[in-house]
């Protein structure tokens, strides 16, 4: 029995640190949150070759590393401490996972190595307008067209879809219901027929995009009507990499707090010395170090690839989801005033809990999906 | 990050297992853990299973050979307690001598000391009880008024101590009082081992809210022990005190979690049975119960390999007694909302007394939890300046 990471896996950390203290000041998160696209190009080329961030976890064969998702993990705890702005979560987690997860060896050694470079920018567009994240909210349909299939319908807040250059896309047979007929799609980002619009986000250190498909011609990925199990499976997975993220920023605004608590004086005092500011520290710091574990412990199922994953998914999902929020809330209330001004970055932490807490389902959703995983 | 017994671990496991297979039949089989740590149910029978367990050497498993003990490691300790748990073995009798005491006395008490009292700890043939609370200092431990004079060879203790779980079985107590008259607050406290049996010392039942009395008032009128039994330096008594509640965390969470966990299953199939489960906010909060204690399992698992690896504790142990008592107070609470109407009965009892169902139970005893201990707020404080560093408040 051992729960703490290896040195190396603490190195990495560090490494990954030192790197997005530097390249992502809140300055840089700031002047590319204004912008269209959302991302700096050279950092992440510098991010693909200086230290390899995107092929972490992807197998040797196709041009990755063969980490596993404890070191993806660690990557995007640190990525979601700065609020790096990069289609990182998108591209590694959304769509490389889906890949690996539906696509035959040959499609996985067309796609995989691209992304793994730093070339390709990818994403998964599965919701549409109806805001669904099961099955149900699939509606889009596919028809077989020769070798080919054709899709027609609407995308909704597809997470960095205006900059994706591959797409993964979740399409159902016509006429079939449910995780029936669900199938995977690879769609060029510049394909004739799609129409990409750029959503202006409340959260603007992560972009959305709306996409429209006019019988847009898309390469099958694995076979016809296999593709909910593999999209059930991204899911988790991307549950678990999102509740990494997300306690990595609410460590942060937990030391944010924690620092504004001990320097701010009033009434002649500090007012972290305070009971009603200490005692909200000390529960941000229960549900901060409780979410560590849950998203740990769900790193390491996903990791492992074991039967515990869809159950720990939702749970991490569920547990970090509340204790980003709360956190994120809390600090702006320890900030008083200065916490509320556009000026201060206790805003875009907010902003980015309740983004990721909306994403993927929120913590309702998933005690919900937990509740059924335990047989409840 | 593993978290697969390595093999010597799973031999370990494979001893324990045996063991329990061979040796919880009969009665004991029957008492079950359900009792929480302060509940007196089946109590002459668990002392027994007691003396069973410290013969074969489970008792005081992590002391040092030369005592008796093992030398068992942290994880050897928290295997035990996972297995004794899933085996549903009775609940144990010597929380505060071999959980509390125990410990203290190894690390200060003297070769005389260790001696005289580990292995009637190890074999239950003495009980402790805890000497802390008094009427005036509850979370403020310090302000201890039991007072302690010595007259020739011995100590003569005069003062009331309260919330002595126990205090009505052991034959020591473990007593913080002030032998500094001049003294106040936290110097001047001297750590105080008196034996219960004597006339000057009077114990009276306190009935709480779930209408048992598993608490006592413990009364010192002139009470007396030996000038040598003092643990730790006189008027040092403090840190001595403190190490002990040190202690009170240990390795048995996992055991505990477990039973949590089980109470849990319960509730569910409760929730279940009687067609509740399909409650969308029932769900919500069974499910969010399920994340709770499953955490408690992690964050368990992190302080133990911070344990094992460095030798201290990291701050997610500080969190332990916060997060656990919160967690089952909550549970408690669903309980009570899953029996529904059944909740507002009290239990058939043959003699009409007041009784409590086993989910009263949970929902009431839980309401102490978060009292007991060093009170949520108090660990509120303790996280807020000794883990994250905020100033302390003015004293």
């Amino acid at each position: 029995m051992n729960f703490a990471f290896s040195d190396e896996q603490e190195e990495l950390r560090q490494t990954v640190r030192r790197f997005l203290e530097d390249k992502s000041p809140s300055a840089e998160v700031r002047r590319l949150m204004e912008t269209d696209d959302g991302y700096d190009p050279d950092l992440w080329t510098q991010m693909a070759q200086q230290l390899g961030l995107q092929s972490l976890h992807i197998p040797e064969a196709y041009g990755g590393q063969g980490y596993s998702f404890i070191e993806l993990g660690i990557v995007l705890e640190e990525m979601g401490r700065v609020l790096l702005c990069a289609p990182y979560f998108s591209t590694v987690v959304l769509a490389a996972d889906a890949i690996m997860n539906v696509g035959t060896d040959a499609q996985q050694g067309e796609l995989l190595p691209g992304i793994a470079s730093g070339e390709t920018i990818a994403t998964l567009a599965f919701t549409e307008p109806n805001g669904k994240w099961d099955a149900s909210g699939i509606e889009m349909e596919a028809t077989a067209d020769g070798d080919s299939y054709s899709l027609s319908g609407t995308k909704h807040f597809v997470l960095d879809g205006n900059v994706a250059t591959l797409i993964v896309v979740a399409a159902r047979t016509p006429g079939s219901e449910g995780a029936d007929g669900v199938s995977l799609f690879a769609v060029h980002g510049d394909a004739e027929g799609l129409t990409r619009e750029a959503l202006t986000t409340m959260d603007q250190t992560r972009k959305q995009a709306k996409l429209e498909f006019s019988g847009v011609s898309a390469q099958l990925l694995g076979s016809e009507g296999a593709g909910w199990d593999a999209l059930s499976k991204t899911l988790d997975q991307a549950a678990v990499a999102i509740s990494n993220e997300m306690i990595g920023g609410a460590q942060f605004v937990l030391d944010m707090a924690v620092q504004y608590a001990k320097d701010r004086v009033q009434f002649g005092r500090p007012i972290g010395s305070f009971q009603a500011i200490k005692h909200k520290c000390a529960d941000m710091l229960l549900e901060v170090e409780s979410g560590k574990s849950a998203a740990y412990y769900a790193s390491w199922a996903a990791a492992e690839d074991n039967d515990e994953l869809p159950v720990v998914a939702s749970l991490a999902k569920a547990y970090c989801s509340d204790a980003y929020f709360h956190a994120a809330a809390e600090n702006i209330q320890i900030h008083g005033g200065i916490g509320f001004t556009w000026e201060h970055d206790a805003h875009l932490y907010f902003k980015r809990a309740k983004s990721s807490e909306i994403l993927l389902g929120d913590a309702t959703y998933h005690r919900e999906l937990l509740a059924q995983r335990i047989g409840i | 990050m593993d978290f697969r017994d390595s093999p010597e671990e799973a031999a370990f496991r494979t001893e324990v297992r045996e063991w329990l297979a061979e040796n919880l039949t009969g009665e004991y089989a029957q008492v079950g853990g359900g009792a929480g740590p302060a509940d007196d149910t089946s109590w002459d029978i668990r002392v027994e299973w007691e003396r069973l367990l410290g013969k074969a050497g489970w008792v005081g498993m992590s002391w040092p050979e030369e005592y008796g003990g093992r030398n068992a490691s942290i994880i050897e300790q928290v295997i035990f307690g996972e297995e004794y748990a899933k085996a549903n073995a009775p609940s144990r009798v010597s929380f505060f001598g071999e959980g509390l005491f125990a410990p203290t006395l190894i690390e200060f008490g003297t070769e005389e000391q260790k001696k005289r009292f580990l292995p009637k700890i190890q074999l239950a043939e003495e009980l402790w009880c805890q000497g802390y609370s008094e009427p005036n200092a509850g979370s403020d431990l310090a302000n201890v008024q039991t007072r302690a004079t010595l007259d020739g060879d011995e100590w003569v203790i005069s003062g009331q101590k309260v919330w002595t779980t126990f205090a009505h079985y052991a034959a020591w107590c473990f007593a913080v009082v002030r032998t500094d008259p001049e003294s106040t607050g936290h110097k001047g406290l001297s750590y105080m081992l008196v034996p219960m049996d004597q006339p000057g010392v009077t114990i009276a039942p306190l009935r709480q809210m779930t209408g048992s009395a598993e608490f006592n008032e413990v009364f010192f009128d002139e009470a007396r022990t030996s000038a040598d039994m003092v643990l730790g330096e006189v008027n040092d008594g403090w840190k001595v005190a403190m190490a002990t509640l040190g202690f009170e965390r240990g390795t048995a969470f996992l055991a505990q979690q477990l039973g949590f966990q089980r109470q849990l299953a319960d509730v569910i199939a409760a929730a279940q049975e009687r067609g509740k489960s399909d409650d969308p906010v029932l769900r919500q909060r069974l499910a969010g119960s399920y994340a709770g204690v499953q955490i408690m399992k992690y964050n368990g698992l992190r302080m133990l390999t911070n344990m094992v690896r460095k030798g201290v504790l990291g701050p997610e142990s500080s969190i332990g007694k916060l997060y656990w008592s919160t967690w089952h107070r909550d549970m408690g609470e669903i309980a009570l909302d899953v029996l529904g109407p059944e909740g507002a009965l009290a239990a058939p009892s043959p003699d009409g007394e007041y009784d409590l169902n086993e989910f009263q139970r949970y929902f009431m005893f839980s309401r102490s939890e978060t009292i007991y201990a060093g009170s949520s707020e108090i660990q509120r404080n303790i996280l807020g300046e000794r883990v994250l560093g905020l100033p302390r408040e003015p004293r």
